[in-house]
């Protein structure tokens, strides 16, 4: 494999519109240009962004379109946990799929109209085709200082599956989160790191 | 060294727009172009004009007005804000330009965020003015200098038509120079050419067809367009703009020895086209939206008497509609070389909810069709516009939407046709000022008998807050008039005129009743800040919660559809979430009191 095959990850990030896919995306993206690595993603705006379900595509080492193919993505990483299964036609068979087990219940589930999945059927729904590393963000980033840090949690879990050195990505976590709440992103960059490592 | 940094396309598009030196920037916001002006307007002490302008017409005139002083401009708008500013457009092609003046028209194939998926390059064609079509972000950026450029040397307006994927996609881009110098404007009087009379139309017209020719040589020579001939092969690939990356990367992939044309400009290159059909036997266009490429290969071919089986969306093998990706050129691949294509599995066993995007917690909108459906009940008719509030289509007060300020308008019809249902129709601030001002006073004038919501949230909030006439500052937030929308509808003629808060659910009732029984256009203004940039601007609500010992969980509150309100299936009882931004509505739902302001 040559070098520049090596730094080649498709990474596939789904949520809910405000949980902040794109800062997510955000942080892996201005690493991977850090650290001189081509990078090309894509990302949900405008209308479909109202609470709706959100998808980034994100491709280091890519200089190509920012549309990862069908089956193409090597890690999909899923801030909520129904979110997960909506995308995973983008996920090779065998690959990772990183998720957040707080679930966020959608209007169409609250007015009554569809019923919310079991989240220990989603997740072994998930298992049977891929590695599956799950754990509850939100608590996490609860324990790291604030809820809103969930997003920052799910980049530090998928950081050691990244070809970008753990520095640079703190680097730009601390350029990119407002400023009174880097070391409550630290915190939780680590933790999420830290249960993917673990487990 | 040279500068990178990792950019929004529409950022990027920015960036190109600087290096070009562009002098006057304007537009209206339509998703996915918006980024771009919010961009420039966000910038320091500009040195260029930039404005945020009513609709994409007027934007388009003070495009050309600026580069009629031969200083360059732009004008930015979605693919359907240029069916606003077709007008001007289309004379504007014979009338010409003297500084650089680029309509930057960015489509949205797969209506992420859309009425309809129309193909700007079809304008490019039907104006007869050249189009730039980039394949990234990179090029995107690097194609503005060039097109400002090129439309100086033809004295032609230029359309740049990036797609969603393109503005809202995001890269790591190289930088460029930025230019220091200014052109000083002087507007030259050449009426022959500014005044449009039949004796000048004619004589431009005239023109315009005649450089056809030299544009297209010239844009067959630039960076924009390539060709790659493998020798021996028999089999061609043309793409078109971002779907000849989606191309290249299969090919590459695939390890496949083809012949490859990139082409990223209109009219296309027909020198290159021509090199590569007289080399292959089949050739596969991939292009998105509409069949321009393919089209003119067909001719090319025919023209020139040339065996050459062209593939595409004219016989099936790209699909016409949605935008196209990795996996859709593989699959034309397929059918061209007659190979068994997979049969679609869904991954997907288990039953997932759908999530939609919906209004958020405590959206006055919501509040607004709410009070609404009371009054006017299931029978009446809901004519209805764009913006955010076409969400309301989940509360049941949305039943039309064609196009910008169309609601009213459309109400009327409905009314003259002889409807006797009573009819009450919804639009926002930002978009009755683009258009819905023009229904209005149709309206009033041809004596229609419906009630006109304006749903005033004081921001264009869709797009992603910009400024409009109603709320006192320009896009770089320097203060201005503020438009009053109720002085405004009674200049118009409006009779009846009420201005109420979308939060009281009583008070603006009482005027939704009011305005059922007026004979005539009666206007209900329902005011109250966007819940998203009310909190930017500092509004702060105490939220609220559910006494458990009050609910009887009846669900009227869950109804309402906020997606701060959740049910608790086993206490059965109703529960508010952190979402909560206190506007208080659906404690005034509740019948048994149970929902309650937290004391602070």
């Amino acid at each position: 494999m040559s070098q520049a095959e090596q730094k080649k990850l498709d990474l596939l990030i789904t949520g809910v519109g405000g949980q902040g896919a794109i800062l997510a995306s955000d942080i892996i993206g201005k690493a991977a240009v850090t650290s001189g690595i081509p990078i090309r993603a894509a990302e949900t705006h405008g209308m479909a962004q109202r609470g709706g379900s959100v998808v980034n595509h994100i491709r280091v080492g890519n200089d190509y379109g920012s549309m990862i193919p069908k089956k193409g993505a090597d890690l999909l990483l899923a801030l909520e946990p129904m979110e997960a299964v909506r995308y995973l036609d983008f996920l090779k068979d065998g690959g990772v799929v990183i998720v957040n087990t707080q679930p966020i219940i959608p209007v169409t589930v609250t007015s009554g109209l569809t019923k919310y999945p079991e989240v220990p059927d989603i997740l072994e729904f998930l298992s049977e085709k891929y590695i599956v590393k799950a754990f509850n963000a939100d608590e996490l980033a609860y324990e790291a200082g604030s809820r809103l840090a969930m997003n920052v949690v799910m980049v530090g879990a998928v950081s050691g599956y990244l070809p970008i050195p753990k520095e640079i990505i703190l680097e730009s976590v601390k350029a990119l989160v407002p400023q009174k709440t880097i070391e409550v992103n630290l915190r939780a960059f680590e933790a999420g790191r830290q249960k993917v490592e673990e487990s | 060294m040279t500068m990178r940094e990792y950019m929004l396309g529409n950022v990027a598009i920015a960036r190109g727009l600087l290096e070009g030196g562009v002098q006057v920037v304007a537009g209206y916001p339509g998703t996915p172009s918006s980024e771009i002006i919010d961009t420039l307007a966000a910038r320091k002490d500009p040195d260029y004009h930039i404005e945020w302008s009513v609709n994409e017409k007027v934007a388009m005139e003070v495009a050309v007005g600026a580069a009629w002083t031969g200083v360059r401009s732009v004008v930015t708008m979605k693919h359907v804000g240029l069916n606003v500013a077709a007008d001007p457009f289309m004379t504007l092609a014979y009338a010409g330009t003297k500084g650089g003046l680029i309509a930057i028209v960015a489509d949205d194939p797969s209506c992420h965020s859309s009425q309809n998926e129309q193909d700007t390059r079809r304008y490019a064609q039907f104006a007869l003015v050249p189009c730039f079509d980039p394949s990234t972000p990179q090029e995107a950026k690097d194609m503005l200098p060039y097109a400002f450029e090129f439309s100086e040397k033809f004295e032609v307006p230029v359309i740049f038509r990036p797609t969603t994927r393109i503005s809202h996609g995001k890269s790591d881009i190289e930088l460029g120079e930025m230019p220091v110098e200014k052109t000083a404007p002087n507007f030259e009087k050449l009426l022959d050419r500014w005044v449009m009379l039949p004796k000048n139309a004619r004589p431009r017209h005239t023109h315009l067809l005649s450089i056809q020719q030299s544009i297209e040589d010239a844009l067959a020579e630039s960076p924009w367009n390539s060709l790659e001939l493998k020798p021996d092969a028999k089999f061609g690939v043309i793409g078109a703009g971002i779907a000849s990356v989606y191309a290249k990367e299969a090919l590459v992939e695939l390890g496949l020895e083809v012949s490859y044309l990139k082409i990223g400009t209109y009219p296309v290159p027909r020198k290159l086209i021509l090199e590569l059909l007289e080399t292959v036997d089949t050739v596969l266009v991939f292009e998105e939206l509409e069949p321009i490429v393919e089209e003119q290969v067909k001719m090319i071919a025919q023209e020139a008497g040339l065996e050459v089986s062209v593939f595409g969306k004219t016989n099936g093998f790209v699909p016409r509609e949605g935008e196209l990706d990795v996996s859709a050129f593989l699959e034309a691949l397929k059918k061209t070389f007659d190979l068994e294509t997979e049969a679609e599995t869904s991954s997907t066993a288990l039953e997932l909810a759908p999530r939609p995007p919906a209004l958020c917690a405590g959206c006055s909108h919501r509040a607004t069709f709410y009070s609404m459906k009371k009054v006017f009940g299931k029978d009446a008719i809901y004519p209805s516009d764009i913006g955010c509030y076409t969400l309301g289509i989940q509360n049941g007060t949305v039943e039309t939407t064609l196009c910008m300020g169309s609601s009213i308008s459309v109400a009327s019809g409905l009314y003259h046709a002889g409807e006797k249902r009573p009819i009450c129709c919804s639009i926002g601030d930002s978009t009755f000022f683009h258009s819905g001002m023009n229904s209005l006073l149709n309206a009033i004038v041809n004596k229609a008998n419906i009630t006109v919501t304006i749903l005033d949230n004081r921001i264009t909030a869709m797009t992603g807050h910009q400024p409009n006439p109603g709320v006192g500052y320009t896009a770089t937030g320097e203060p201005t008039v503020q438009v009053s929308l109720e002085e405004l509808c009674k200049a118009m003629g409006a009779e009846f005129v009420s201005v109420v808060d979308p939060y009281r659910l009583e008070e603006t009732q009482e005027a939704f009743k009011a305005a059922k029984e007026f004979e005539g256009v009666a206007v209900v203004i329902t005011r109250q800040p966007c819940v998203i940039s009310g909190k930017r601007a500092g509004i702060r609500r105490a939220p609220y919660l559910v006494d458990p010992e009050k609910c009887e969980g009846c669900k009227q509150c869950v109804k309402f559809g906020c997606p701060a309100i959740e049910f608790n299936e086993k206490d059965k009882c109703a529960v508010i979430t952190s979402l909560c931004s206190g506007c208080g509505v659906c404690a005034q739902i509740c019948k048994f009191d149970a929902i309650l302001e937290v004391k602070r």
